[in-house]
């Protein structure tokens, strides 16, 4: 920052600073005195405190050569008093598979963004991307070159396929059911093309999870949710129950009654469990890890249609194939993945997820056009309406 | 307010744009206009097939007052997503879209 500038006073985001939690207002200001646009960021805040207004405006579009998506356009109303913030864009970074990082990749990284942008990062969005907050139209040929020769490249945004992401899987979790982390690589890398170059009418999020208790929020933050199961029975070491139970672990209350499907049976000695009504919830699991474990039938379930609310309400994912196995190269999910892509493309309205398609033309109507056969696991809860005509009625009649 | 941009166009005069270069006003498109605003966006020369997606935008606007999504913009010119990306560079929305003088399409994360 040259000398002639002056820092802006922020008492208003001050206040921000105290208490015992982290404060994006102490980051920003470890910048402050090194960027232009991190003083401008501060009192443009601090402005919006003051008058109880935003002064960002919405909806640019800049990008780079090539690519459709990855550069979120943003620019603020107050040009004239925060100058260094008229242009304020972000940028999509692909992350690596459950973000992984050499200290070197994560410093090349910085180094390219201090260069030519504010700086100021987020690790990692809600995409689960790299998240490089606020940089000029110039200067984003420049970073998509540097970035790309270090062997980097820009994540999705608009509507196309976001960023598949994943928990880390098998690399940390003796838990996961499949390699969540080389899914969500060769899912990344088969399509470039619908994550670059926007075709859907709206966007199309893929999130992996190695195991039930899904660590990346998939059933909630994803159109397509890739959730680890498994089909045979949960492993268990009967010594190692009467271990937790000698140690002081009240199985009884912590761990039977708070069996969903109440299908633990617990007499002292011996833990039973009735595994064909076992939902897999991960409840018992996760209370005596070295007694229990998922079983050795491993697969996973794949689940349509969550988002967040915008214009409809949140929704959850819901099921779609209860039960695939997922091995290199992945042939049978690729293939729904096209499968499921097709209608909705081609019917969607304008900004519909898939999940608020589905509901628009109906479930049943969507499984045909998929080519998927209904089954009992789909029902998302029982019927409630006595008053419901189905198809056979009527064509008896 | 400092964000009152121009462009001046040859023989056409100056005509405002927004930010992103999108013309304010798409009644004033011309072609002298479409061929200033191809060079903004990496295209030198606007060939035929240029032109025909050009043209097929204009009409699809004036007509819907809306762009037409992606997929019905390839299925009714003939060129699928690759072509499209090679006419323009910068996309469908950023490149095509402003080249024939349509407002900036909406915004999205
Ligand atoms: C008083 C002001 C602010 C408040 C109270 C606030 C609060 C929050 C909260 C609660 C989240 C969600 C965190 C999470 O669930 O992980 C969030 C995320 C985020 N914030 Fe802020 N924030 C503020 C200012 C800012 C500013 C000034 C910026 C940018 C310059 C910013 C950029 C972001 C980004 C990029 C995310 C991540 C979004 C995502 O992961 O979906 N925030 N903020
Ligand atoms: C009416 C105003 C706005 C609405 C309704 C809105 C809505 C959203 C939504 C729905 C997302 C999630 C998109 C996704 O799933 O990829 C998002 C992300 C984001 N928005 Fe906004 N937004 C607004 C204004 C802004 C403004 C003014 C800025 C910046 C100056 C901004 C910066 C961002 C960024 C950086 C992200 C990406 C966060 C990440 O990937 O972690 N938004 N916004
Ligand atoms: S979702 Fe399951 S497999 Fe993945 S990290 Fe979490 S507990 Fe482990
Ligand atoms: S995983 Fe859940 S449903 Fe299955 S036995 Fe354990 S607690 Fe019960």
């Amino acid at each position: 920052m040259t000398d002639n500038v002056k820092k802006h006073e922020t008492p208003l985001l001050d206040e921000l600073l105290k208490g015992p939690w982290p404060s994006f207002v102490k980051e920003f200001k470890t910048l402050q005195d090194k960027k232009a646009v991190a003083n401008d960021l501060l009192g443009q805040l601090e402005y919006s405190y003051k008058t109880k207004l935003g002064y960002w405006k919405h909806g640019g579009i800049v990008g780079v050569m090539g690519y459709g998506g990855g550069v979120i356009g943003r620019y603020s109303s107050l040009a004239e008093m925060f100058p260094a913030v008229k242009h304020f864009h972000t940028i999509r970074v692909n992350q690596p598979a459950g973000w992984f990082y050499t200290s070197k990749a994560l410093r090349t990284l910085c180094d390219i963004w201090e260069k030519r942008g504010s700086g100021i990062t987020n690790m990692h969005g809600s995409t689960g991307d790299i998240v490089f907050l606020g940089t000029n139209t110039e200067e984003l040929e420049p970073i998509f070159e540097e970035l790309t020769k270090e062997g980097f490249d820009l994540g999705g945004s608009g509507s196309n396929l976001r960023t598949p992401s994943c928990c880390n899987g098998q690399a940390r979790c003796e838990w996961a059911c499949y390699d969540t982390m080389g899914l969500c690589y060769d899912l990344t890398q088969t399509f470039q093309d619908e994550l670059h170059r926007p075709q859907f009418p709206y966007k199309f999020k893929i999130k992996m999870a190695g195991c039930p208790n899904d660590c990346v929020a998939s059933i909630a933050r994803s159109d397509l949710s890739i959730i680890g199961t498994w089909r045979d029975n949960i492993q268990m070491d009967q010594s190692a129950v009467l271990k937790y139970a000698s140690d002081g672990l009240d199985i009884q209350k912590i761990v039977v009654m708070n069996c969903p499907t109440k299908c633990l049976d617990w007499n002292g000695k011996e833990l039973k469990i009735d595994n064909s009504n076992c939902v897999k919830c991960m409840h018992c699991i996760n209370v005596m890890p070295k007694a229990l474990a998922p079983g050795k039938d491993r697969g996973a379930t794949v689940l349509l249609g969550s988002k967040a609310p915008i214009i409809e309400g949140a929704m959850l994912s819901s099921v779609l194939i209860p039960f695939i196995k997922l091995e290199p190269p992945f042939k049978e999910l690729k293939d729904v993945i096209g499968r499921i892509w097709e209608p909705w493309a081609e019917h969607g309205k304008n900004r519909e997820r898939i999940g608020e398609f589905i509901e628009r033309v109906g479930k049943g109507n969507f499984l045909e056009e998929v080519g998927i056969d209904p089954v009992p696991e789909m029902v998302k809860h029982p019927r409630e309406n006595p008053y419901i005509f189905y198809d056979e009625y009527l064509e008896d009649e | 307010m400092s964000d009152e941009l121009k462009i001046n166009v040859e023989g056409v005069g100056e005509l405002a744009v927004d930010e992103d270069g999108f013309i304010e006003d798409p009644g004033k498109w011309s072609e002298a206009v479409a061929k200033h605003l191809a060079g903004t966006e990496g295209v030198t020369e606007l060939s035929e097939d240029h032109w025909k997606l050009v043209n097929y935008l204009r009409n699809y606007y004036m007509e819907f007052n809306i762009a037409p999504m992606i997929r019905k913009l390839c299925k009714e010119t003939g060129f699928n997503l690759k072509k499209v990306y090679e006419l323009f560079p910068s996309g469908p929305a950023k490149g095509a879209c402003k080249v024939a003088g349509l407002p900036k399409p909406t915004g999205c994360v």
